[in-house]
C-alpha cells in the first residue's frame, strides 16, 4: 500500500533520481586500479615492468633504454608511498604473482624479505662486484651468499640546520664552522643545544625520535642478536639511549615536540619551530616542500657520534617473473654508477655505487634551496664516515614501532612519564613473540 | 496419474516418452535454482570460501609470505582474546561507531527532510549530498588532518584566538573519536540522506494531504507522518551502517602519519588491529582469529539489532 505514489509525477521521479545517483555513486567508487603485469610479445618483444614508489628520478632513464633497446618495452608503475608499495609487496608474494618484473624495496623491508630468498632471483655477478659500499651489498645478501637486490641510494645523515636562528643565538652560521661546531659525540651535540635555547625561543631539534633514530642506527644489536632473539627490552644500550633521549627532549625542552610526518611537524617547518634536524639525503626535497618560501637552511657536514644511515632502496628481481634475465640486465644498467648519478640530479636520491663518489657531476653538485651547499660532496663524506650496520632482523620494525609511541608519549602527547611508557613498551614487545 | 501407478509393465513406455517429459520436470524443478544460482556461487566465491578460509587459517600458525607453519589450535583465539590490545580496539570501534552513527542518521533523516521540499535547483542540491560520498577516504583524511592538527590545525587555532585551551585531538581518546567519527560522517551522511529521501518520496502524499487538512504542522507531519513511515528504511541504515561502522579502518587509518592507530592505541580499531598482526607483524593466523571474532561481533550485534528492530516494528504495527 504504502509503497504506491498517489501523486505521479513528483513522487516517481523522486526516488529513481536518487536511486540511478547512489547507483553511479557505487559504480564510481568501485572502479579501483588494476595491475598490468608482463607479457612477451611476438617478434622478441619484451615487455618489462618496474615498480617503484615516490621519486626515484627513473623516468627519462627507462626512456633512454629503450631507444638503445628496441626490443624492450618498459612498463612502470608508480606507487604513491613506500608503505603502499611495501603492502603490494608483500601480498602479492603471499598470492604467488602479480609482481612486477623489478620490484624495488626499501633497506626496511629486507629483513622480512630475506627470510624468503627463494622468492628473489640471485643477482651476484661479477660484473657488479665492488659496485656498491661493502655495507650496502651486506644488507642485501642472505646468510647462505645470495644477494637479492641492487642498491640504489644512501640514506647517510649529515645536520640541516637554519642560519639565521643560529645567527640570532649567537652561534655561528657559516657551514664548515657549525660543522666544527658541532663536531663530536651526542652529548657534545645536546650541549651546545642547551646553549641555543638559552638564547632562542625555537627548539634545538624537531622531535625526540629523530634523535632517537640517529642514535639506534649507530648501535650493532640493539634490538635482536644476530640469531634473532629479542633483547630490545633487557638491553642497556637501548634504555640508556632512551632516557638520555627523554631527558635532553622534555626535561631540557630541546625538542619541538612535533610526531614526524605529521601535519604538526610539516607546519613547524614553515613556523620556525626548530633550528635542527638529522637529514638524510632523500629527506632534502622533503624539507624544501615543508620549508618552501622560508630562507636560511643550510647543510652541515657533520653528524653526532661519527656517521649514520637512515634508509635507502634497492632493486629486486622476484622469481615469479616471466623475464628475469632481461629485468636482471635492466636492474644492472640502472643501478650503474652512470646512471644512478642521473637520478641524483633529477630527484635528489644520494648514490650507493663507490664509483659515482669520484665523478665530478655528483663531487661538484649543489643545491640552492640550502644555500648552495655542496651536497654532493657533503654526502659523499657522511657516507664514509658510516661504520656500523645495524642488525635489522624480523621483528626489527614491529619494535621500533613501539619505541616511537613510546618517545611519543612522552615527548609529543605528554601524556605520560618516562618510567610507564617503558612498561608500555615492553608490553608491546612481548606481545610480538 | 493413476495410470502410471503400475510400475513393472509401465517401465518400457515410461522409458520411451519419458525422456522430454522428464526433462520437463527437470525444467520445472531445477531452472528456478538455475536462474538464482549466479548470487549464490558469487556469494559462496567472494563470500563463504573466504569465511570458512579465514576460520581454517585461525587455527594455523600461519606467516603471511611463508605460509601455513602448522596447526596450532585454538592458541590464536586463547592468545588475542588475553592481548589488552584486542579489547581496546573492540572499546575504540564501538565508540567510534556510536559517536558517528547516532548523529549520522539524524542528520541524513534532516537534510532528506529538507530535500524533500519544494526546492529550487532540487537535483543539484540532491547530487550535492552525494560529493562528500567520492571523495577518496585519503583526500578526507588530508582534509581532516589540517583541520584537526594538534598545533596548527584549523579547529584549535579557532579556539586560541578566542581564548580557549585547544583540544588534544591526537592524545586525548575521546577527542580522536569524535575528529574521526566526524570523517565518517562527511563522507557517509549524504548516501545515507539519499537513501531516506527515496523513501520519504515514496510515502503516500495523501497522507500529508490528510495531515494538512487536520492542521498539522510542518514539524508533527515529519514526525507524526514521514518518520514511522521511514521505519523500515531506518532499520535498514542502522543495520548497513552497524556492519559498516564495525569495520571501520580508513578514517582512523589515515588520522595520524603512522596509521597504527595512536601512539597510546587511543583509535585503534578492530581492523587496524587486523592489519596490524597481518601486515605488520606478518601473522595471519592471529589476524584471522581477529577477523573471525570480529565476524562473530557483527553477527551478535546483528542479531541484537533485529530482535530490537523487530519490537518497534511490531508496536508501531499496533498503533
Amino acid at each position: 500500500m504504502s509503497t504506491k505514489p498517489t501523486s505521479a509525477g513528483r513522487a516517481r521521479r523522486g526516488p529513481a533520481l536518487a536511486a540511478s545517483v547512489a547507483a553511479a555513486a557505487l559504480l564510481l567508487t568501485a572502479c579501483g586500479g588494476g595491475d598490468e603485469g608482463a607479457s612477451e610479445g611476438g617478434d622478441g618483444q619484451v615487455t618489462l615492468s618496474i615498480s617503484t614508489f615516490n621519486e626515484w628520478g627513473y623516468e627519462e632513464l627507462l626512456e633512454e633504454y629503450q631507444e638503445a633497446n628496441p626490443n624492450i618495452k618498459i612498463v612502470h608503475d608508480k606507487k604513491a608511498t613506500s608503505n603502499n608499495a611495501r603492502d603490494n609487496l608483500n601480498t602479492k608474494l603471499a598470492a604467488g604473482s602479480g609482481l612486477s618484473d623489478i620490484e624495488g624495496i626499501e633497506v626496511d623491508w629486507l629483513p622480512e624479505l630475506k627470510q624468503y630468498p627463494d622468492q628473489f632471483a640471485d643477482l651476484a655477478s661479477p660484473e657488479v662486484e665492488g659496485r656498491w659500499l661493502d655495507w650496502k651489498v651486506e644488507d642485501a645478501t642472505t646468510e647462505d651468499g645470495k644477494l637479492i637486490g641492487y642498491g640504489t641510494d644512501v640514506g647517510p645523515e649529515a645536520i640541516c640546520y637554519r642560519s639565521d636562528l643560529f645567527a640570532e643565538a649567537g652561534l655561528p652560521t657559516d657551514r664548515e664552522e657549525v660543522a666544527a661546531l658541532l663536531e663530536g659525540d651526542w652529548d657534545h651535540y645536546f650541549e651546545i643545544g642547551e646553549q641555543f635555547t638559552a638564547k632562542s625561543d625555537a627548539a634545538w631539534y624537531d622531535s625526540a625520535m629523530s634523535a632517537y633514530q640517529g642514535m639506534i642506527n649507530q648501535v650493532e644489536n640493539a634490538y635482536e642478536e644476530n640469531d634473532g632473539t629479542v633483547i630490545a627490552t633487557e638491553n642497556p644500550e637501548v634504555k640508556d639511549i632512551y632516557n638520555q633521549v627523554l631527558e635532553n627532549s622534555v626535561d631540557k625542552d630541546l625538542s619541538a615536540h612535533l610526531q614526524l610526518w605529521s601535519d604538526d611537524y610539516e607546519a613547524g617547518f614553515q613556523s620556525g619551530a626548530f633550528a635542527t634536524t638529522f637529514c638524510p639525503g632523500w629527506m632534502l626535497g622533503s624539507i624544501e616542500g615543508n620549508a618552501a618560501g622560508v630562507e636560511g637552511w643550510d647543510i652541515a657536514n657533520v653528524f653526532p657520534g661519527g656517521g649514520g644511515n637512515w634508509g635507502g632502496s634497492y632493486l629486486t628481481v622476484p622469481t615469479q617473473g616471466k623475464n628475469q634475465e632481461e629485468a636482471i640486465k635492466l636492474a644492472q644498467w640502472l643501478t650503474a654508477p652512470e646512471q644512478q648519478i642521473k637520478a641524483f640530479a633529477s630527484k635528489g636520491n644520494f648514490p650507493s655505487q663507490v664509483e659515482a663518489y669520484e665523478m665530478e657531476e655528483l663531487t661538484g653538485s649543489t643545491n640552492e634551496f640550502f644555500n648552495d651547499a655542496p651536497v654532493g660532496q657533503i654526502f659523499a663524506d657522511r657516507a664514509e664516515a658510516v661504520s656500523v650496520t645495524p642488525f635489522k632482523g624480523q621483528n626489527y620494525f614491529a619494535i621500533n614501532d613501539s619505541m616511537q609511541q613510546a618517545l611519543d608519549r612522552v615527548d609529543v602527547l605528554k601524556s605520560d612519564d618516562p618510567d610507564s611508557s617503558w612498561q608500555k613498551f615492553v608490553t608491546g614487545v612481548e606481545a610480538l613473540q | 496419474m493413476a495410470v502410471t501407478v503400475k510400475p513393472p509393465a509401465a517401465r518400457t513406455p515410461v522409458r520411451r516418452v519419458g525422456f522430454s517429459s522428464r526433462l520437463a520436470r527437470w525444467d520445472v524443478k531445477v531452472s528456478p535454482y538455475l536462474y538464482i544460482s549466479p548470487f549464490f556461487i558469487l556469494f559462496a566465491i567472494v563470500g563463504l570460501f573466504p569465511l570458512i578460509y579465514t576460520g581454517w587459517v585461525s587455527l594455523h600458525n600461519w606467516n603471511l609470505i611463508g605460509g601455513n607453519l602448522g596447526f596450532s589450535g585454538t592458541e590464536n583465539f586463547t592468545f588475542v582474546l588475553s592481548q589488552p590490545y584486542f579489547w581496546n580496539a573492540v572499546g575504540n570501534t564501538f565508540s567510534i561507531f556510536l559517536i558517528s552513527a547516532v548523529p549520522q542518521i539524524i542528520l541524513a533523516i534532516g537534510i532528506a527532510a529538507v530535500l524533500d521540499a519544494n526546492l529550487r535547483a532540487k537535483t543539484f542540491w540532491r547530487m550535492g549530498v552525494l560529493v562528500p560520498y567520492v571523495v577518496a577516504p585519503v583526500a578526507v583524511g588530508l582534509i581532516f588532518g589540517n583541520v584537526f592538527a594538534d598545533q596548527s590545525g584549523a579547529i584549535n587555532g579557532l579556539l586560541t584566538s578566542i581564548g580557549l585551551d585547544p583540544v588534544p585531538w591526537h592524545s586525548n581518546t575521546l577527542a580522536s573519536h569524535v575528529a574521526i567519527a566526524t570523517m565518517v560522517d562527511f563522507r557517509w551522511t549524504g548516501y545515507n540522506a539519499l537513501i531516506f529521501l527515496a523513501a520519504m518520496q515514496a510515502v503516500p502524499r495523501d497522507m500529508y494531504e490528510a495531515a494538512i487538512l487536520d492542521g498539522a504542522s510542518r514539524w508533527r507531519q515529519f514526525i507524526s507522518v514521514t518518520v514511522p513511515m521511514l521505519r523500515p528504511t531506518i532499520i535498514f541504515v542502522v543495520i548497513t551502517a552497524t556492519i559498516g561502522g564495525l569495520q571501520i579502518f580508513d578514517e582512523p587509518r589515515v588520522f595520524d602519519a603512522y596509521g597504527l592507530g595512536g601512539a597510546d592505541r587511543q583509535w585503534q580499531t578492530l581492523t587496524m588491529y587486523i592489519w596490524e598482526l597481518g601486515w605488520g607483524q606478518r601473522n595471519l593466523g592471529r589476524a584471522s582469529a581477529v577477523a573471525w571474532l570480529l565476524f562473530v561481533i557483527i553477527v551478535l550485534i546483528a542479531a541484537l539489532n533485529f530482535l530490537i528492530t523487530r519490537r518497534i516494528a511490531s508496536q508501531g504495527g499496533r498503533k
